[in-house]
């Protein structure tokens, strides 16, 4: 149905193209940044029901310890820790960054500057291409022989470097040449973001005309770049180990396998802001739409999100505060990641000042932003406790750091894709989802993912440490109410997961039979809504447009509409 | 007082990390209620139904601005209060090393402990040490230095009841300290994921009064243990 649609698409501005395009070039080969952005939205949602199964899997094995998980068989130990690891790698690795970096930032930057496409389309394609062979490579590592890597998604060496420690002698190669492979193709395409957003505005948008999600994918992209070589080196490094036998992380031949922490945990704390940068210029641009009111203090936002980025390479080490670092280091990182919470806290007053005087709706896209808000705030003041070395001595390890970071990762890579996926879906799409089912699905997922991370915090507290596939062997561990809350995440998972089932379904009804969405159904004034929707290859055959003013100007005294579109003339 | 409620507090500075939890959820939780109470207030206050036009404002205003700085010398404050407690807490567990009245040595490998006590003569690396797998015997209020060791690859001496935690490293000897102050039998975790057999290497920490410490030591150590074991022997060839 989508196909006779596009086809039907292409014939009528078939003379805008050089060639008619066929369905290889149009769907698998594509320049186009729109069907680049689909093919990684696509693959990223496909990924994330792996890394949920891989959760589903795990989790029912932690609260009936021993079951016959339906789907899956008996966890066995082996099992559990492939499980862990492919879960956390899979959906940081393989949904957070296509979806929020890679699908957003390649649909979103062209059409809100107003440029026909990316300035470097076939690096773009190749981009995803190899982005693709990643993803196949970690998959097929659970059908090798030794089964997939199971040393967690950190890889700490030398369990991950030593097959007859690690047991997985091809699973931990594949599983680090994926990774290495997935940051190639985040590096050609941070190339394009950064590039295109810098060079192809449209005539008249000066730096703070920029709509506040394109300078977040801008501002994550560079991080990216900045922290990722140490890695990309550590990673060959690691492989060299592997199957080379050199001793770059190996302590009985001279090498120390706390430099890869350092070199993993460099770039790793950078990462978290990488994909949540993405995710809050998604929340400001639904925000201002819904509350129809200008982003409270652009600037200052856009400086948090500079000054985040900053600190962001100088805390890596509070993930390694009980690794044997020297301890007077703990002392200088603790200052540091608690001074991140001055621009984060700024970032959070600032979205929440921009309610304040507005006209608010609660349609589904903003519903996600909203909660995107409130749970973000949870994860946020819940990483003090783990920042603050002397508390984290206990914390470390626990389900209370499993709880904060799934309060972080959740509302970026889940609820801000949400909030942007059924924000620019009429765009994407051309139709309108169905407000009702989306509303259901929101608070079908909302509601679960509380009651899934809340008695984590809980057990965390009480002293449960990750990783373990089966507390029933420590007696601390094995009291009957912490089993009861153990269930109940397990339960509340079901639940969530059963619930996504609505969104695919309101996701495909809405696509073939939706109402038409018509180019601003939302009455937004950023230049992707004067394009068609969904936008033909070059987005606005009819010319280019040109901006005069700001991405926010809602109710604005000297106009009558309640919105100003950059591209009206004063 | 929250984390003494889910888990005894068994060394010296198990409070300390106790108390630190809770100022540290004291100075959080008041700024986030506030900060929810305003997100709900303006969500319901400024609902479509009740509003004709939303204001313009760009939020750079002094009038408005204002609350926006004004917001950050609390939460710069509690920082530094944070600082101060955190690492004071973490200077004494971790920088300070105080003077050991007993010291044991802990090894780690896929997937057991083993421990490593002194025997009567309290010095270790003497023939009268007394080795053991996956339970470690300590005396309560006495001041311990652990020799950290591991023998493949990461593991993590995790003692909950303590509220301590430390990885092992191959190649090195971690050096930390410990004082028991409550007498019982808990759990010693591995908190650092080291292969399929990670969930499975419990032990057991056993804090003992002084003299029945010393009545462990002096029934296990390898000497006692040959005189213990003789008349038995003599029994069975009867």
């Amino acid at each position: 149905m989508a196909e006779t649609i596009h086809v039907g698409h292409a014939e009528e501005h078939g003379h805008h193209d050089h060639h008619e395009m066929s369905f290889l070039e149009k769907y698998v080969f594509p320049l186009d940044h729109k069907m680049i952005a689909m093919q990684y939205m696509f693959t990223g949602m496909f990924m994330a029901l792996i890394g949920g199964f891989f959760a589903y899997a795990f989790r029912m094995q932690l609260a009936f310890p021993g079951m016959d998980v339906p789907f899956w068989g008996v966890v066995t130990p082996a099992d559990y820790n492939a499980l862990v690891t492919s879960h956390g790698s899979v959906m940081i690795f393989w949904v957070a960054m296509p979806v929020l970096i890679a699908a957003f930032g390649n649909y979103l930057i062209p059409l809100m500057i107003g440029a026909d496409d990316m300035v470097f389309p076939k690096i773009n394609r190749l981009s995803y291409q190899i982005f693709l062979i990643s993803a196949i490579i970690i998959i097929a590592s659970f059908f090798v022989e030794g089964g997939a890597f199971g040393g967690a998604w950190t890889a700490y060496p030398p369990l991950s470097t030593k097959a007859q420690y690690s047991l997985t002698p091809i699973g931990s190669t594949m599983w680090i040449t994926a990774v290495a492979l997935e940051f190639v193709a985040f590096l050609l395409g941070g190339i394009n973001f950064i590039t295109t957003a810098m060079n192809s505005r449209a005539p008249g948008m000066k730096m703070w005309d920029i709509p506040m999600v394109v300078w977040m994918i801008v501002i994550a992209s560079i991080l990216f770049m900045l922290s990722v070589g140490p890695l990309l080196a550590g990673g060959i490094m690691m492989i060299f180990d592997q199957q080379l036998g050199t001793a770059f992380f190996d302590p009985d031949r001279g090498g120390d396998p706390i430099l890869w922490q350092h070199l993993f945990w460099f770039f790793g704390h950078p990462e978290v802001y990488v994909v949540l940068l993405p995710a809050v210029g998604i929340v400001a641009e639904v925000m201002t739409v819904f509350s129809r009111k200008k982003l409270f203090a652009y600037k200052t936002v856009l400086y948090t999100a500079i000054g985040t980025g900053v600190l962001s390479f100088t805390v890596w080490a509070h993930h390694q505060f009980i690794a044997g670092i020297d301890p007077r280091m703990a002392n200088v990182f603790t200052v540091t990641t608690l001074l991140i919470s001055v621009p984060i806290a700024e970032m959070m007053f600032v979205y929440i000042a921009t309610l304040y005087g507005g006209k608010i709706t609660l349609t589904t896209p903003m519903l996600w932003a909203l909660a995107f808000v409130f749970e973000f705030l949870i994860g946020g003041i819940t990483g003090i406790f783990l920042g603050a070395s002397g508390n984290d001595i206990y914390m470390h390890d626990t389900y209370f750091v499993l709880a904060h970071f799934h309060y972080t990762f959740y509302p970026i890579a889940i609820i801000g894709t949400y909030a942007g996926f059924t924000f620019w879906f009429p765009k994407m799409f051309g139709k309108m989802m169905n407000d009702g089912l989306g509303k259901l699905h929101f608070w079908l997922t909302i509601i679960p993912f509380n009651l899934i991370f809340l008695p984590l915090f809980v057990l965390g507290a009480s002293g449960q440490h990750r990783r373990i596939y089966d507390y029933t062997n420590f007696p601390e561990l094995a009291q009957p109410w912490q089993q009861d809350l153990r269930q109940l995440a397990t339960i509340s998972l079901v639940v969530m997961l059963g619930a996504q089932v609505i969104f695919f379904y309101n996701v495909i009804k809405s696509w073939m039979s939706g109402p038409p969405a018509g180019k601003n159904p939302w009455n937004s004034g950023t230049l992707e809504w004067t394009a068609t929707s969904p936008p033909p290859h070059g987005n606005w055959p009819e010319g280019l447009p040109t901006c005069y003013r700001g991405p926010y100007e809602y109710s604005h005294p000297d106009h009558d509409k309640d919105y100003w579109p950059q591209n009206e003339p004063a | 007082m929250i984390l003494e409620s889910l888990l005894p507090a068994a060394s010296s500075y198990a409070r300390d990390i106790g108390f630190l939890f809770d100022l540290i959820t004291l100075l959080v939780g008041v700024p986030f209620l506030i900060a929810c109470y305003l997100f709900f207030a303006f969500i319901f206050r400024f609902a479509a139904k009740k509003v004709d036009k939303a204001m313009y404002i760009t939020g750079y205003e002094h009038e408005y601005m204002k609350w926006i700085h004004r917001a950050h010398v609390p939460i710069l404050v509690f920082d530094v209060i944070i600082v101060i407690f955190a690492v004071n807490v973490w200077y004494n567990v971790k920088q300070n090393l105080p003077e050991a009245e007993s010291t044991v040595r802990v090894i780690a490998q896929q997937w057991a402990w083993t421990f490593v006590h002194p025997g009567p003569d309290n010095t270790l690396d003497t023939a009268d040490d007394i080795t053991t797998v996956n339970e470690l015997h300590v005396a309560k209020d006495t001041l311990y230095h652990y020799k950290l060791e591991s023998k493949d690859v990461l593991h993590n001496f995790s003692v909950p009841v303590f509220r301590l935690k430390q990885d092992a490293i191959p190649g090195r000897v971690i050096t930390g300290w410990f004082e028991p102050t409550l007498a019982g039998e808990y759990d010693i975790q591995c908190a650092e994921i080291c292969g399929i057999g990670h969930g499975l290497m419990p032990a057991r920490i056993h804090i003992e009064t002084p003299s029945q410490h010393a009545a462990w030591v002096a029934e296990n150590s390898p000497f006692s243990l040959a005189k213990a074991s003789a008349p038995e022997l003599e029994v069975a060839e009867r």
